[in-house]
């Protein structure tokens, strides 16, 4: 009844539209609430970022040696000098190669003398990019020499550049393994929630079985018995799907609980008083519900299977070079002896640790967001 | 109560059936079997191996018969006698070589349960009475980030911080001189002397994990009115946390006790290899990265039962701790 009426005012435009919040927004302001949350997003937001524009940003392509630069560490940009004078552009100390004369090792010496300025946009080496448009402009690069941000590995390829490709590749696959979860979950959890009885209690059953399982021990084994010979795409999507294969069973869960309370709510009844079909109640009225939940669960389950492709490649289990991922890079860094050598080889892992946080705090502020009416 | 626990104990056996089904189709899976694979390694050696050869090992190992027959000896060997195969790789049967390091498994995984609920408890409670005070923000970020860090890298970490800092090395169990050493009582400091670094790295994450858990439960029971009632009623604080709360938010973290005990387990044979201890993890990845599937699958096998019989074991105790669970199906 007030509803007609303040159609009828607003039609006429005597009264104000009414201030309406959609679910969405009240999700957004409750989700803005959580400092860390937002703090967690910006992150994610870089890493996609650098992901997305992983060829631009680096200085050079990540199979380039760099002969006169081998296993050396991390290069400062700097805006003073030695004598604290300031550069207004930034520049690279110049590098000079030695040999050990006990060793005869090839041994990269600062120059402090000569600096190699840094400039942006420049000509390099040629790439595709995203494998499409062929061009050769890299953001940075020192004129006149070379610049590692953090440093080489042992054949003196850049470290910073590496990572940046492996982002990519380890937000893929656990992109890609997270979709093969949420549609494994969806399916299995709605089959159990939708016909109940028997098939959920089987469903159920299995779902608890594998959560009893020590899962890392199972990828591993999974892993070994791939073949050999398969291309390294075979690997990437096969290791993907074993990560999927075991990580779809907390979604399900979510799935058949919330299709099971929200099956005896009044507004499913409503719904099927006035003659909706089951499909038309599951779509328009259930989903939207339990959509939410499911973004939090896909928000969680995310880090978990990044940091198992991580375990197994760092094992040399999981994708192996040329992909590369940062458990592949992580790969070289294995011993203590590399480490004590070349500790920036950990800094890939860094990068695992910012994933994961920012997925986590991400997460906890989706699962208050995700029922904005409680208090 | 004892429906339930035999209602359990079924449940467990079953469980484990299936596993030695899941472990017995691992060891099947890899294309090729073991023959092969030791064929390619001689050839690859120089030293080709006969027909004839071949043909002995697959008769030896049984593995020319169709698969059921094969599952079928392999588990009634192993229930009957205890003999889980035989490990080519190693020349020695798989029994042997786990039963030399598994206890070494079984004492890493039990020390860091130990650490981790004998931390999570107290630091849990603390911060949920405590909420949003200084100590409990450290403890957060200190657990959010413990949560972060993979296994393994925590365990490089702490071993490159070792050598920088202490000179020695953090990996292994035994310092050089009480590594072959018979049992005594400075070989046995000499090992806890070395087991807290995989301890930590194993327990990180868990401890993170749990004080969450514990913190959020005594958060949701504190503000129940029974709460309220008890304080009213002018019992003590500290009692009536212990007593109430503490009790109710117990619940929750028995019942995960054989999740957390899976857990630990999952990330062991990570950190053994990172830390090169002496114990089942090498084993597992060199089994594994060789295809040496017996072996690998033994392990496996193991490894899961001991989870299953930690599951029922966090059951039996939920059923002491719950009254409503003992009482469940005689009403």
């Amino acid at each position: 009844m007030t509803t007609t009426v303040q159609a009828i005012a607003l039609r006429k435009g005597r009264l104000r539209r009414p201030e309406v919040a959609t679910q969405w927004q009240l999700m957004w302001w409750k989700y803005k609430k959580h400092h860390m949350a937002l703090v967690g997003m910006t992150m994610l937001a870089v890493l996609v970022f650098s992901a997305v524009f992983a060829e631009f940003l680096s200085p050079v392509v990540p199979s380039e040696r760099n002969n006169k630069y081998l296993a050396s560490g991390p290069m400062g940009i700097h805006f003073f000098d030695a004598e604290w004078n300031f550069h207004p552009r930034p520049f690279v100390y110049a590098r000079t190669t030695k040999r050990d004369p006990v060793t005869l090792r090839k041994l990269s010496v600062i120059d402090e003398t000569k600096f190699w300025p840094i400039q942006f946009f420049v000509r390099g080496s040629a790439y595709k990019f995203w494998g499409l448009i062929d061009t050769d402009i890299h953001l940075i690069a020192a004129e006149g020499g070379f610049v590692h941000l953090f440093g080489t590995d042992n054949l003196g390829r850049d470290v910073f550049t590496r990572t940046l490709h492996a982002t990519r590749v380890s937000l893929s696959v656990g992109l890609v393994g997270v979709a093969f979860a949420f549609i494994l979950g969806a399916i299995i959890g709605g089959i159990a929630g939708y016909f109940g009885g028997m098939i959920d209690n089987l469903i159920m059953r299995l779902i608890e079985f594998i959560r009893s399982v020590p899962t890392l021990p199972l990828w591993l084994a999974l892993s070994a018995t791939l073949p050999r010979e398969w291309t390294s795409f075979q690997v990437y999507l096969a290791i993907t799907f074993i990560l999927a294969l075991i990580g779809w069973t907390h979604l399900a869960r979510t799935v058949r609980s919330k299709l099971l309370a929200l099956r005896e709510e009044d507004f499913t009844l409503a719904a099927r008083l006035s003659g909706c079909t089951d499909m038309r109640i599951i779509l328009r009225h259930l989903l939207p519900s339990f959509m939410s939940y499911m973004i939090v669960d896909v928000t969680i389950a995310f880090p978990e299977i990044l940091l198992a492709e991580t375990s197994l490649s760092f094992l040399g289990l999981g994708l192996r070079d040329p992909v590369e991922s940062w458990g592949v890079l992580l790969y070289a860094a294995q011993n203590v002896r590399s480490i004590a050598h070349m500790p920036w080889l950990l800094i890939p892992g860094l990068f695992v640790v910012l994933a994961v946080l920012a997925f986590n705090f991400v997460g906890d502020g989706m699962r208050d967001a995700a029922d904005p009416y409680s208090k | 109560m004892i429906r339930f626990v035999i209602n359990r104990f079924v449940y467990m056996i079953l469980t484990l059936a299936a596993v030695s089904m899941v472990a017995f189709v691992l060891i099947q899976l890899p294309p090729g079997d073991f023959a092969d694979s030791y064929a390619n390694k001689r050839q690859q050696a120089g030293a080709p191996i006969k027909v004839e050869e071949l043909d002995e090992i697959r008769r030896r190992l049984g593995i020319d018969k169709p698969w059921y027959i094969q599952y079928g000896k392999w588990i009634s060997n192993m229930v009957l006698e205890g003999d889980m195969g035989y490990s080519w790789e190693w020349r020695r049967p798989v029994s042997d070589l786990i039963a030399e390091r598994l206890p070494l498994t079984l004492l890493l995984a039990f020390s860091t349960l130990i650490l981790m609920y004998g931390l999570a408890i107290p630091i849990g409670i603390y911060s949920a009475v405590r909420q949003y005070s200084v100590t409990d923000h450290i403890f957060s970020t200190v657990g959010y980030v413990g949560l972060a860090i993979p296994n393994f890298l925590l365990a490089l970490i702490l071993m490159y911080l070792g050598q920088q800092w202490f000179g020695q090395s953090v990996g292994g169990l035994f310092s050089p001189e009480y590594q072959d050493a018979p049992w005594s009582w400075p070989r046995v400091v000499n090992l806890a002397e070395h087991l807290w670094v995989p301890v930590v790295v194993l327990g990180t994450a868990g401890t993170a994990y749990l004080i969450r858990t514990i913190r959020a439960s005594t958060l949701d029971e504190l503000d129940k009115m029974y709460v309220m009632a008890a304080r009213a009623g002018g019992l003590s604080p500290i009692r009536l946390l212990l007593k109430y709360p503490v009790r109710m938010a117990l619940n929750p973290i028995v019942a995960t006790l054989g999740w957390r005990l899976t857990y630990v387990i999952s990330g062991a044979p990570i950190v053994g290899v990172v830390m090169s201890l002496p114990d089942t993890g090498p084993l597992f990845l060199h089994a594994l990265l060789n295809q040496d599937m017996y072996l690998a699958g033994g392990m496996v096998l193991i490894y899961c039962a001991f989870t299953i019989i930690g599951t029922f074991i966090s059951d039996l105790l939920l059923v002491l701790l719950d009254p409503r669970i003992r009482m469940e199906g005689q009403a």
